[in-house]
Order: structure tokens, then C-alpha cells, then sequence
């Protein structure tokens, strides 16, 4: 790539709504240095949709795109439409982890076990950020929230591996301490065929961070970098060993008929034979 | 090759009649849910859409279908859902952002006995006010009532045009009994048929989201960058989140496009209300008793006169108010504890007096005769 990398190229000139540290920054640059070495000039031939909730203001209205910034949780059942409609364009989702896999998961296993050929980027700060920091389904067992002043009674969701066992092409998660990785990764999900999904796990200070002991940005990236497990390390360790811990890599990137070109092939079938 | 259906006479059945209406009016997607008593319509789209160059899927849940009727709809394809009532309750907060965001898409809800799963294969016209007010916010809507096969069919058609014309969401008020019978019915030839597609963008516009009563509409991937979204935003689709004015212009714009146009909308059929004494206004399934119940009246010297409503909402007021100025008295036959009544009633404004005639649960209609019986009782004492 002889062309320096520069995210203003592909946003429009709005200030960013994200609070200082948000991870959001972090997953949006990873996201567009992404398309920027895949030698995408610009977003024509992405759309974007994404739902409630921070994660979802990364690409509505910021990215110079199609962007259909949707219902709380329901941005896969319309990217759903518009990639079978229109499916040669690179359909992108975004969102959070309460989007995706609180108020919108049975739509996120669906989709991956259809092997719908979308890429999902979900950043995952195992909190609501947006309405200021109450328990998700991806926060840590026993954390403190504004909604669990005692503790989270619940264990967390691992998406990861959620959609991997559903059919998805390609899964994989990092956090916004593996900024390489996260891209690399980012890559492969907006090159294969299929259901894509990474899972960023991102740091939110404001809502999150603070009450559990890191008040910073870099006190949750180094909570991060300390706590992550190679995905083949940690499937050696038990659950116990496992508690707190980031299992990070690719959990599946294999070859599977897509819902796109299976719907397309039957429609084809269809009206010849009409 | 396409495989419209030709013109000719069929014996179909309510839903099916909507199926194929659908194909003739240009629909290219269909997303839905099994439910009874709509389930046929996913059915037939299932086998016949694949044949005339569309898509119909099956998604996990209502809320799910409409999400992706919306997102088929952003991409340039005519597109509907069909369901009913506990489906239709889930859909709701996706209509409101099909409203919000000015997506044409069609709605057909096949009205049940509700509340909740009620009775399912039993007919009902508990949905009026849902189909009105379901979603929150302030709106408004569009709704259309057919009351047999042929109006399944040609209601259908007029359903996509209405949401292509003013870029809404239109829903179709179906019920069991208009949904599962057969009638005999006439497609016409192509040629008279009105068809209408959204009005799409000159290259360089930018304002997709008002100016114009109705903006053009560009799809996704065309090149127009458009930013949709379900909060306020402003002509371009730039959310504003605190804005009074830009609040204030969207949402009034968003309910003037439709009540500035309701005469064009709504659409009624009237029957021997020239000087009629008393006056029976009903819609749907309802109103098929109404013809019997006029005449029995009119056997005992009562001259009646009915309007049927096709149109729901927007409320057809002035076609009520000169029902209420010409009758002496209105009377409102429903498969529901009195939801149209009161619109009646605040239509007529004191005009004429409004009685209601309810029954509900068990798929027993109103008869002609309990029809006949009310206006003669009541015509009597207002003598």
C-alpha cells in the first residue's frame, strides 16, 4: 500500500461523540485502516447498519457511507434486506454487546447459523456505556454496575464462541490492547464468504472502568493485555483458571455455503423454470 | 422468465388474492413469521415470488421481518411483511421507525381475536386503534380495510401505491373471515392496472429527508451516502437530538404529507344514502352483514343508507360528517368492543347520535338481524 493511511478519508467532517478513551476510537481506526489496506478508496461499495447504543454511532453517521442506523437490536434482521437485495455490496454491522447479544442475540445466532454474508464488528465493553453503565450480558460475574450495586449475579456471554457453534465462516475476538491483531482480524471477516463476526473487546472508563477499580483507559488496556489467553492456551485451562480471563484469537475460519448464494441460487431455479 | 399471473376470473382465497396482488404490484421481497391466520400469504410468496425475480424468507420473529423489510426497502425493492395480532404488537416500534425514517413498505395484518393469543383461528377488528396508535410518538398512519377476496387483491395494489406515493408504511387491516374465504375474483390486464414506484433522486440532491412534502428516495450502494436514522435528524438524515425545530418540522411533516392528502387516500363506498333516516357505517368483514340488515330496515319502512369504510386511516371525517348531517341517526357494527365508535362519534360532532353494535370471540359475526334489530329499536324511541 503506497497511499498513507488516513481515517478523515473515509468520515464526514462531524465531531466524534465518544467520551475521552472511549475504545470506540480505537475500533473505528482498526476498522478503516482495515478497508484502507484491502484498497478500498472510499466506503461506495459498503453499507452500513447499525442499532443503539455507542457502538452503533461508529459508523451512523460518521463514515462517508450508506449508513442505516436501525432499531435497538435490530440491525442484522436489516442488513439482512438490503444484503439479499443487494448482494454485491459489503454489508457491515455494528454495534455493542448489549445491541447484539442482550436486546438483538437470537437475530446474531440466526444469522450466523443462515451464514449470512455480512461482517460484524461488535465492541464489546461488557456494559451499557450509553445509559451510563448498567449490567450486560457480557459483564464480568460479580461486577459492580449501577444495576448490580451488590455484584453481576450472572456470567457473561461468550459470543465468540456463540456464533462459531451456530455456522458462522469466520469468528474471532481481540480487544482493543491487540491493535494489529484486531485489524488483521478485521481483514479476513470483510474478505470471506459467510458470517463473519469480531468481537473487539473495548474499554469504556466513563461507565465501566471507574467503578471496578480502572479509572483510565490505560488501566483497562493494561487489564486487557494482562488478562488475555491465546484461544489454544485457554482451551487447556479449566473454567476456574478461566474466570476473568480474555480468550483471544480466530475461534473458526472455514469454507460454508452462504444464505446470500444459496437464496440466490434457488431464485435463479425458480424463474428459469417458471 | 417472470410468471405473473395472467388476467382472467379466479376462485381464491383471501389471502392468496393478496399474495398475487402483491406480485402484480411490483413487491420483490417478502419477510415474515408463520402465524394464523396469515400464514398462507408467506406460503404462496414462498413458491411464487422466486418465480417473478423476488425473495421471500422466513426470519425468527416478527420484530425480525419487518427489520428486514425495511432493509429490503433501503435497497431499492418494493417489499411486505404479513402477519397477525401478536405479531403485529412486535412489529410496532419497527413501524414507528418505518414511519420515522419514511420507508415505503406494506403491512398486512390478518386481525384475529385478541388480546394476546385470544382465540387464533377466530375472526376479530380488535387492531383499529393498535394499527392507529400501536407504535409511540406522535404519527400518523395509513390503513386500509377490505371486506372480500377482490378487495384482498385490488386493496393490496393500492396498499403498495399509497407507500410508494407518500413513503410510509401502509398497513393492510385484513381479518380471518375476508382472509380465509373464496370468492370469485377478476385480475385485470396489466394495462389497467395502476402501478406506482417511489419517486427517486436527480444526481447531486442531498435532501432525502424533507424540503419536499415527500423527498425522493435513493437506495443503498447508488452512490448517495444517505444516512437513515430512527432519531430526529434533519433533510439530509444528520441527527439532531435536541433540536425544537428541526423536532417540531420533521414530525409535522412526517403526519401533514398524509392528513394534507387524506381525500386522495381514503376511499369509501356508499349505498342508497341519498335521504336515508338512518345510516350504518362499517368496514371489513363487518360490513358484509350490513347490505341484508338495510333491507330487512328498509322492509319496515326505515330507510337506511350504509357506508363502508375501505379507508381506516387516515379517518375519512368528512365523508362521516355527511353521513351524520344527512342521517338521523348512525349506527357502527364491529367485531370489537367499540373501537371506531368513538371516532365516529367525534367525527358526526353532535350531528346525528352514534350507536354502537358489538360482538366479539368465537368467530360469530354480526347478523343482519342484530343489525336490524338495534336501528329498528333505536329509530323508534328517536321518533
Amino acid at each position: 500500500m503506497t497511499e498513507k493511511f488516513s481515517a478523515r478519508r473515509y468520515l464526514r467532517d462531524i465531531r466524534l461523540p465518544f467520551c475521552p478513551g472511549c475504545g470506540g476510537y480505537t475500533v473505528m481506526n482498526c476498522f478503516l485502516k482495515a478497508v484502507h489496506e484491502l484498497g478500498h478508496k472510499d466506503l461506495s461499495n459498503f453499507v452500513f447498519c447499525s442499532g443503539i447504543g455507542c457502538a452503533a454511532w461508529i459508523p451512523s453517521p460518521h463514515f462517508h457511507a450508506d449508513s442505516i442506523h436501525t432499531t435497538h437490536g435490530r440491525s442484522i434482521p436489516v442488513a439482512t434486506g438490503v444484503k439479499l437485495v443487494r448482494p454485491n455490496l459489503s454489508v457491515v454491522v455494528f454495534g455493542g454487546d448489549g445491541d447484539l447479544v442482550g436486546i438483538g442475540l437470537s437475530h446474531l445466532i440466526h444469522a450466523a447459523r443462515r451464514n449470512l454474508d455480512i461482517t460484524v464488528i461488535m465492541v464489546n465493553n461488557m456494559i451499557y456505556g450509553m445509559t451510563g453503565g448498567q449490567a450486560a450480558p457480557t459483564t464480568p460475574f460479580k461486577a459492580k454496575t449501577t444495576t448490580t450495586p451488590y455484584g453481576n449475579f450472572e456470567r457473561p456471554l461468550d459470543a465468540a464462541r456463540l456464533v462459531t457453534t451456530a455456522g458462522a465462516s469466520y469468528s474471532a475476538r481481540w480487544t482493543t490492547a491487540h491493535l494489529n491483531e484486531l485489524e488483521e482480524a478485521m481483514k479476513e471477516a470483510l474478505t470471506i464468504k459467510g458470517f463473519a463476526l469480531v468481537e473487539a473487546i473495548s474499554q469504556c472508563p466513563t461507565a465501566f472502568g471507574r467503578r471496578v477499580g480502572l479509572k483510565t483507559a490505560a488501566d483497562m488496556l493494561r487489564w486487557f493485555k494482562e488478562n488475555s489467553v491465546p484461544l489454544k492456551r485457554a482451551e487447556e485451562m479449566t473454567e476456574k483458571e478461566l474466570a476473568g480471563k480474555i480468550a483471544v484469537g480466530e475461534f473458526v475460519h472455514r469454507e460454508l455455503p452462504t444464505f446470500t448464494d444459496t437464496v440466490h441460487e434457488v431464485l435463479k431455479e425458480a424463474t428459469e423454470n417458471a | 422468465m417472470p410468471n405473473p399471473i395472467p388476467p382472467g376470473t379466479y376462485f381464491w382465497q383471501g389471502n392468496e388474492a393478496c399474495a398475487e396482488a402483491a406480485i402484480t404490484a411490483g413487491c420483490k421481497f417478502f419477510a415474515g413469521y408463520p402465524i394464523t391466520p396469515a400464514t398462507e400469504i408467506a406460503e404462496h410468496l414462498a413458491k411464487r415470488l422466486p418465480q417473478n425475480n423476488g425473495i421471500a424468507i422466513q426470519m425468527e420473529d416478527e420484530i425480525a421481518s419487518l427489520g428486514a423489510v425495511i432493509g429490503a426497502s433501503w435497497a431499492g425493492a418494493k417489499a411486505m411483511t404479513a402477519t397477525s395480532g401478536p405479531g403485529f404488537s412486535l412489529m410496532q416500534e419497527n413501524i414507528g421507525y418505518a414511519i420515522m425514517t419514511e420507508t415505503p413498505c406494506v403491512i398486512i395484518n390478518i386481525q384475529r381475536a385478541g388480546p394476546s393469543t385470544g382465540q387464533a383461528t377466530k375472526p376479530g377488528q380488535g387492531d383499529i386503534m393498535q394499527a392507529r396508535w400501536g407504535t409511540h410518538g406522535d404519527h400518523t398512519i395509513i390503513a386500509l380495510t377490505p371486506n372480500s377476496v377482490q378487495e384482498m387483491h385490488d386493496l393490496t395494489i393500492k396498499a403498495f401505491n399509497l407507500a410508494e406515493t407518500y413513503r410510509t408504511p401502509v398497513i393492510l387491516l385484513a381479518d380471518e373471515i375476508i382472509a380465509h374465504m373464496r370468492e370469485e375474483i377478476t385480475t385485470p390486464p396489466p394495462n389497467q392496472i395502476d402501478i406506482i414506484n417511489r419517486k427517486k433522486p436527480k444526481r447531486g440532491e442531498t435532501a432525502f429527508f424533507g424540503h419536499q412534502e415527500i423527498p425522493p428516495m435513493p437506495a443503498v450502494g447508488e452512490g448517495y451516502n444517505i444516512a437513515v436514522t430512527g432519531s430526529t435528524h434533519n433533510e439530509t438524515g444528520q441527527r439532531y437530538t435536541s433540536d425544537p425545530t428541526i423536532h417540531r418540522q420533521l414530525v409535522e411533516r412526517l403526519i401533514s404529507k398524509i392528513e394534507n392528502n387524506t381525500q386522495q387516500i381514503t376511499d369509501c363506498e356508499t349505498h342508497n344514502t341519498n335521504n336515508c333516516q338512518a345510516a350504518i357505517i362499517s368496514y371489513g368483514c363487518t360490513s358484509r352483514a350490513t347490505y341484508e340488515a338495510a333491507e330487512l330496515a328498509e322492509e319496515k319502512g326505515i330507510k337506511t343508507g350504509l357506508l363502508r369504510l375501505k379507508t381506516l386511516w387516515p379517518f375519512p371525517n368528512s365523508a362521516v360528517r355527511e353521513m351524520a348531517q344527512t342521517a338521523k341517526a348512525l349506527f357502527v357494527p364491529e367485531m370489537n368492543l367499540k373501537q371506531l365508535y368513538y371516532e365516529v362519534k367525534r367525527a358526526a360532532e353532535g350531528t346525528a347520535p352514534v350507536f354502537p353494535i358489538n360482538k366479539i370471540g368465537g368467530g360469530e359475526m354480526i347478523t343482519p338481524e342484530e343489525i336490524f334489530s338495534e336501528i329498528t329499536g333505536r329509530m323508534k324511541s328517536l321518533d
